[in-house]
């Protein structure tokens, strides 16, 4: 990319979506569940809680993805079925108040607590949303209590946040008033920065879904218009459109022409003049294209191969292509919103292989045929590939770390710059 | 229902994986809904094994349920063993698909393998992860044996020989532990038969009554077995876990007796440095210092025995997570006059510790986690692993080399009698302070640290409140580091007021 091409002169190809062959696969899924999402769900909304109404495996998952166990006090937790509940000895919703009665005696401070379905309390027909009622007219107005489903039977990875914040949308306040929400989990830093963009460009009454605080769920209505800063959330945007807001359709704020796009679909939506919006952004992305430039030494002509996970592969790879000169193998997502990406679908190189669902054998063999220069993929496949001679980058990073923003654009190439620099270190 | 807040110990199934994942040609096909394949996480980055487990899972999703997630399993029975060809085949199902009743077992009978296909019944609602290990070594050691053709045994052996068993992946030092034993039993010419789970294939588990004893490393894993094997075969085992210097002659005496050897040799010599270096006056210090143990029975239970016989510590608190040891745990705790604590809550295992108000916790990583919020110095002993406790260098538990890596691993986080004393001698010293902790321990220092003085010759430009409230929200670790890059970039440009956009120009100008 021309560093001095204004990014408003980016033509978008009218490619149509449907254009760009999927293949679409069905076997063995080397995925997380929606389960995982609360690790960094409930660092989002500080006054939360999410407990999980699931098994020991459950209970293990998220301590295990969570990586290390860092906080002694954990703002989760897990209600683990037992034999006697399914032997029908306990009433299981017996056992639910008697645990949420447990729990908000040793956390007070808590404002909102979800509970979380899983395989087994899906499986056994729990229904935790009239125990979610229940208990929140037990506990209002101190406590209000939600239920969502991050179960592997129905979610995949990042589809928990998605029913997360779907759980929200009718919690939201009504407000006819002209406002912008900006829906999907995105780092405090980051927050703040967008925070201060929109206000330059003259759009101040911004709301963040999911917010800081339970208190400060931004309201919603008619005058709503809301954009995605995740593309996984396909339930959350339904539920919007069902209270009235309209969804502002652009790429994701991944890279300096990503975000550049999506602040520009902003400003057009609420009627800001293209000059102002220009000058407000000239700045970050000159800055962002310079942060860019150096990785793009490193970057630049070498492929990269995409398993599924996390749903922001597509958007991921956009960037790497288009601002880092990346060549893509190919780019497997666990599912594929063509609505939601079709401003991205029509980013992609004509030629790329997309890949939908998985069956992670066949995957694996089409990846080691393709010798892949850098292989984005789960801490499962990582150690094992990476023994195979392949450099990795695992995926998970992608969805902790602060990488949306003109300001991360350069830290999100240098999580992909660095595997191949370090490779390139090592000399035993 | 149970609250939890961290588990010790996953589910049974887990403990499957760690039998399949250790040997060799043995592939395991888990029913299990997408998302159960987090396991494979546990091998691959804490143990930072080389390979993924040798499981396929079914990965069944809502739309599965609908349909046939029977036909789902035996397609994926079928695929494991055409593309994997192994020599056994173990079959089993998680927590969520104990529940649609599936039927592994008959699902994969049916399908008339070439290979022994082993089913499994682990109840996840009841079990854990180590009886999950014991169940699936005893379920696929009785399955091989006879299904693989073995010489005839030799009657008039002149030295006897023996099997290790117990050492799985994902072992807390297991791979550490075996190298010390086995390198003992070869000083002391006992010739090994077979070494099971780790590195065995399933021919091997086939010849395993072959041996003359057993060998129990690790009771949770293999104690199951060798009782079974003893009723059997007649194999007398070993069950004493070689800890600490008393113990692994305990142990060797044992081996002796069984194996018909003289290991009077072996026995007189000191081969560890721990008795020595226990006794040298700088480690006066260490006398009854009160400890807490907790961990899985076998660890803390041996580790209570080093801690008081062979520290001189004062045992003020065993327990463990392990409600099948129970019994053995209790009887322990009674030699040092305390209650044994029985539980795998991590909130009373807390409360235990506070109220103990120990010096030293020896622990799991939960353990570790209470103990630094306590600001109490903590040596890990047990699983539940960490990645730290698969160290590059040879740091086994058990034997000689065992007793000094304790020694080291246990004395080091309490201060050194040296620095205790001098500690005492210039409390009042600033640097010394009354309420100063070890500066290793990582505790926060009681006094505020004073900011640094700068400087007069170097220009520093001004933080604007914008961006030193922007610094604020960059994590901590870093943030000493973006200042100071900021403050850089500020002298070079000739910038007075540091404000957000000076502080992003900054970090633009240094990534990389």
């Amino acid at each position: 990319m021309n560093d001095l091409t204004p990014i408003s002169d980016v033509a978008i190809p009218k490619i149509g979506c449907g254009d760009l062959p999927v293949l679409r696969e069905r076997g063995q899924r080397e995925v997380f569940c929606g389960l995982t999402g609360i690790v960094w769900l409930h660092r989002r909304i500080q006054d939360a809680f999410f407990l999980v109404v699931g098994s020991r495996t459950c209970a293990h998952l998220i301590q295990s993805a969570a990586g290390v166990m860092i906080f002694a006090e954990p703002r989760f937790a897990t209600a683990i079925i037992e034999e006697r509940d399914l032997a029908g000895l306990a009433d299981a919703n017996d056992e639910l108040d008697r645990i949420v009665d447990q729990l908000i005696e040793r956390r007070p401070d808590i404002k909102l607590l979800f509970l979380v379905g899983s395989c087994p309390s899906e499986v056994i027909k729990l229904d935790l949303s009239r125990a979610a009622l229940r208990l929140s007219k037990r506990y209002t107005p101190a406590l209000r209590v939600l239920s969502y489903s991050g179960s592997g039977i129905e979610t995949t990875f990042t589809e928990g946040e998605d029913a997360c914040l779907a759980a929200l949308v009718p919690e939201l306040p009504a407000s006819p008033a002209q406002s912008l929400m900006v829906v999907g989990t995105l780092a405090d830093v980051v927050e703040d920065q967008f925070r201060r963009l929109f206000a330059e460009m003259g759009i101040t009454n911004v709301g963040f879904l999911p917010p800081r605080r339970a208190a400060d769920m931004p309201p919603v209505g008619k005058g709503t218009k809301y954009i995605l800063a995740q593309p996984f959330l396909a339930g959350t945007a339904v539920a919007l459109d069902h209270r009235g807001a309209t969804r502002i359709a652009a790429p994701f704020p991944l890279g300096a022409e990503g975000t550049a796009l999506w602040f520009k679909a902003a400003g057009r939506a609420f009627d800001i003049a293209k000059s102002k919006i220009d000058d407000v952004l000239a700045k970050p992305v000159a800055r962002a294209r310079a942060a860019l430039m150096r990785q793009r030494a490193v970057l630049e002509g070498r492929t990269i191969f995409f398993f599924p996970d996390s749903q922001l592969e597509i958007p991921l790879a956009r960037f790497l292509s288009r601002e880092l000169g990346m060549v893509l193998s190919e780019v497997g997502t666990p599912f594929l919103h063509r609505e939601h990406l079709a401003e991205e679908l029509a980013l992609m190189p004509a030629d790329v292989q997309l890949s939908e669902g998985q069956d992670v054998e066949k995957q694996l063999d089409r990846c080691r045929a393709a010798a892949p220069d850098i292989v984005v993929c789960g801490l499962g496949l990582a150690n094992p590939l990476e023994a195979q001679g392949m450099t990795t980058k695992w995926s998970i990073e992608l969805v902790f770390s602060p990488v949306q923003g003109f300001e991360q654009a350069g830290d999100l190439a240098e999580l992909f710059a660095r595997p191949l620099r370090r490779r390139a270190l090592l000399k035993v | 229902m149970q609250l939890t807040l961290w588990t010790y110990e996953g589910p049974p199934h887990i403990g499957a994986m760690r039998i399949a994942t250790a040997m060799r040609g043995v592939h395991y096909v888990l029913h299990a809904p997408q998302g159960d394949t987090y396991a494979d996480l546990l091998f691959t980055m804490i143990e930072r094994r080389d390979q993924r487990p040798p499981v396929t899972y079914t990965t069944f999703q809502a739309r599965d349920l609908g349909g046939d997630t029977a036909q789902l399993f035996k397609n994926a029975v079928a695929d494991a063993y055409e593309r994997f060809k192994p020599e056994a085949i173990i079959v089993g199902a998680s927590c969520t698909a104990e529940l649609i009743q599936d039927d592994p077992a008959g699902l994969a009978l049916a399908l008339d393998l070439p290979v022994p296909v082993i089913p499994l019944e682990l109840p996840a609602y009841q079990r854990k992860e180590n009886w999950g290990a014991a169940e699936t070594f005893y379920r696929l050691t009785r399955g091989c044996i006879g299904a693989f053709p073995r010489p005839a045994r030799t009657t008039d052996r002149l030295v006897k020989t023996c099997n290790i068993l117990g050492p799985t992946a994902l072992g807390f030092r297991h791979r550490d532990d075996l190298h010390e034993i086995t390198t003992l039993l070869g000083q002391l010419g006992v010739s090994i038969n077979v070494i099971a789970p780790l590195n065995a294939r399933p021919s091997d588990l086939a010849r395993i009554p072959d041996a003359d004893f057993n060998i129990v490393l690790y009771p949770e894993i293999a104690l199951n077995l060798a009782t079974w094997l003893e009723r059997q075969y007649g194999q007398k085992f070993i069950n004493i876990t070689p800890i600490g210097v008393g113990a692994t002659r305990d142990f060797i005496a044992k081996v002796a007796e069984l194996a018909d050897i003289d290991a009077t040799a072996m026995l007189t010599q000191t081969a560890s440095r721990l008795n020595w270096y226990s006794r040298s006056v700088d480690s006066t210090y260490l006398t009854g210092k009160r400890v807490f143990i907790f961990g899985d029975a076998t660890h803390a239970i041996a580790a209570a025995r080093v801690a008081a016989d062979e520290l001189g510590f004062e045992v003020v608190g065993l327990g463990t997570y392990a409600r099948e040891f129970a019994r053995e745990i209790r009887t322990a705790a009674k030699l040092y006059n305390i209650e044994a604590l029985v539980s795998d809550d991590y909130l009373t295992v807390e409360a235990a510790i506070t109220a103990a108000n120990p010096a030293l916790v020896l622990g799991t990583q939960m353990e570790r986690h209470i103990a630094k919020r306590l600001g109490i110095p903590c040596a890990v002993i047990s699983a539940p692993v960490h990645v730290q406790d698969f160290p590059a260098r040879y740091s086994p538990m058990m034997g000689f080399e065992g007793a000094n890596v304790l020694f080291d691993s246990w004395v080091h986080p309490l201060m050194m009698g040296l620095e205790e004393h001098l500690l005492g001698m210039f409390r009042e010293d600033f640097e010394f302070h009354g309420d100063a902790a070890p500066s290793h321990l990582g505790g926060k220092p009681v006094q505020a640290q004073p900011e640094p003085v700068l400087t007069t010759n170097q220009a520093t430009a001004i933080w604007g409140a914008d961006a030193e409230a922007e610094l604020k929200k960059i994590p901590f670790f870093v943030r000493g580091k973006a200042r100071r890059n900021t403050e850089r970039y500020a002298a070079e440009q000739g910038t007075a007021l540091i404000n957000i956009e000076t502080l992003y120009n900054a970090k633009a100008h240094f990534s990389s």
